[in-house]
């Protein structure tokens, strides 16, 4: 028994060491990042890599705002300021991300509150085929889409990229998921009360789905912002690029500076990191499903 | 309402719940329908034709099935088809692998460090792909990278390896940072499943005598077996569908084209600027295809397990 005991300690130090070493690892990229962003081009281009920078300098940052610039935004005939780039590729960005979020969760969180609790017909043959789109590889079907958003004259605009991430049953089927532990009396209630079902679904669903609403719409902001592919084959300006766009045109050139290119991606991370820090404790609670049957 | 008529009212209430319903899911089918039913049934008969770029018309002509032939014909692709193979069968078991070892490690600590090692896991994930690829690149260099640095430090090495220009290396390089980003959804997922777990069936087994291998193998791995399911066939389509490593560190040389890079190349960057999009679509079906036919396996081998 003692040394069982003895056994399990000694196994748990090893795991805590294991764990701590590889925590280290995984947050390497993101310090690199981070403190490259601020070293001059002598450490940055040194034989030996400087593990922490001597000096901290802007220089990057300054070169990645003078590098390219256009209009801040273009609103029909309104041309906004002129700027450096980057500020509009962030705008593009953070639209296009917000946009994705906010259609995504009105949508989802209706559709799965239909697929949980409504008898309509021909409910299994929807839902079958959103669980068979689910586990196909999204970014086969990119060239017809491209396609399809030329024939609605979208193509280059940040609705070719808003659309599509909409349209990805993901957020339906979780819905889902949170709306079955929806108490059917609780809807029967409010039914014998005379709510209509639009009320019905604002002031007895909704509630009750919050957790997954926030997991949902932290999802898809995230996965918006990163979804580099989509983004790269529906937008082709400068104007209409986001932040990923603009910071692997950097990477594309033929001597790459590494200082602008960390500068660029610090750029291009810090925002995500920060949302995802802020958000993460709903963003867990909300994908434990448990937490919805209080 | 008709609800009073007693011989009606099925009938009544379906026929409510049927407007109810698709009121409901209107919003969502218009862009479920749209931007993914409709593109699929798009790329499904766009493979069967010459489609290209410039094209003005959706389709091209229709010329059967000399995309398919043309394929397994085309040393490419059939090159890419091995390497994406490769990538799969080396990242979804370790991706899996890991994620249950640290899962398992940390959903009994307390809910701080547990919280923290799950973020840490997950913040590759968030920090995407572009920023990502681009640390990467500067770490695996040849002459400023900190990896042949270290390397060299710890006498693994004695001279720079050039890690994404040497075809022995660069896709085994790849795969370590599709693993890194990979890794932090199924710690998620896991962490929950096993706090899941039926704690009486523990205590019983632990009363039993069972040793902690034989309550995780026994008790435990049965009872997450959806959650691997699950996880196994998303880490395999992300596997699949990896693409932006190769289009930002090596556009498919030093033997690291993929099929989704592949079909990129083929679409928009073929030196010829046609734009081959029925032939890349064709590809396309082929690795949709692949991925099913995986699903499917994994779920018939863990349904038998």
């Amino acid at each position: 028994m003692n040394s069982g005991v003895q056994h399990k300690s000694a196994y748990k130090i090893i795991s805590v060491v294991i764990l701590v070493i590889l925590a280290i690892l995984f947050l390497f990229p993101l310090y690199w990042i981070v403190t490259g962003a601020f070293k001059t081009g002598a450490e940055i281009n040194a034989i030996k890599p400087v593990w922490f920078p001597s000096e901290w300098t802007l220089m990057n940052f300054e070169h990645l705002f003078s590098k390219r610039t256009c209009p801040l935004f273009q609103l029909g005939g309104l041309v906004g300021p002129t700027v450096p780039a980057v500020f509009r590729w962030l705008l593009n960005t953070v639209f296009m991300a917000v946009m994705a979020m906010i259609l995504t969760c009105i949508t989802a969180s209706a559709a799965g509150y239909a697929l949980a609790k409504k008898r309509f017909r021909g409910r299994a043959i929807v839902f079958g085929l959103i669980v068979c789109a689910m586990a196909l590889p999204k970014q086969v079907i990119l060239i017809p889409l491209l396609k399809e958003m030329a024939a609605l004259d979208l193509n280059d605009t940040l609705w070719a990229v808003i659309f599509p991430t909409v349209g990805w049953p993901f957020g339906v089927f979780l819905m889902k998921q949170f709306s079955e532990s929806i108490p059917g009396e609780m809807l029967e209630a409010a039914r014998i009360d005379g709510a209509s079902e639009l009320r019905t679904f604002t002031t007895v669903v909704i509630p009750l789905v919050k957790p997954g609403i926030g997991a949902l719409a932290i999802f898809t902001f995230i996965n918006s912002w990163n979804d580099y592919f989509m983004q790269l084959v529906m937008l082709t300006s400068n104007e209409n690029a986001t932040i990923s766009l603009g910071i692997s045109t950097l990477m594309a050139e033929t001597s790459i500076d590494m200082g602008l290119l960390m500068a660029g991606a610090a750029l291009a991370a810090a925002p995500i990191i920060i949302v995802f820090l802020i958000f993460q404790k709903y963003f867990t609670q909300g994908i434990t499903m448990g937490a919805v049957k209080g | 309402m008709a609800r009073q008529k007693q011989p009606t009212m099925s009938r009544a209430l379906q026929r409510r719940e049927n407007i109810s319903g698709y009121a409901f899911m209107l919003p969502s089918l218009i862009f479920f329908v749209g931007f993914v039913v409709l593109p699929m049934f798009i790329c499904i008969f766009m493979g069967f034709t010459d489609a290209n770029m410039h094209d003005k018309t959706m389709f091209g002509s229709f010329i059967g099935l000399q995309n398919y032939i043309r394929l397994f014909h085309d040393k490419t692709f059939l090159q890419a088809l091995w390497n994406t193979f490769i990538i799969v069968i080396i990242s979804v078991p370790a991706t899996c692998a890991f994620s249950l070892w640290v899962s398992s490690a940390i959903y009994k600590m307390g809910s701080f460090s547990r919280s923290f090692y799950r973020i840490v896991f997950y913040l590759p994930v968030v920090t995407g792909s572009v920023a990502v690829t681009a640390v990467w690149k500067w770490m695996y260099n040849n002459y400023t990278g900190i990896l042949n640095t270290v390397l060299k430090g710890v006498g693994l090495i004695d001279q720079n390896i050039n890690w994404l220009g040497d075809p022995k290396f660069a896709l085994y390089c790849i795969i370590v940072i599709l693993f890194t980003t990979s890794v932090g959804q199924p710690i998620v997922l896991y962490v929950s499943a096993l706090g899941n777990v039926d704690p009486t069936l523990v205590e019983a087994a632990e009363v039993d005598g069972a040793t902690d291998m034989q309550v995780f193998w026994k008790v435990k791995w049965p009872q997450i077996m959806p959650t691997t399911l699950y996880i196994l066939v998303i880490t395999t389509i992300n596997s699949f569908q990896c693409f932006a490593l190769i289009q930002l560190l090596t556009q498919g040389s030093s033997n690291t084209n993929t099929v989704m890079y592949h079909i990129y190349f083929t679409a928009f960057k073929l030196t010829d600027q046609a734009g081959h999009f029925g032939y890349a679509n064709a590809m396309g079906v082929v690795l949709a295809i692949a991925i099913g036919i995986l699903s499917a396996v994994q779920f018939k081998l863990a349904k038998e397990k």
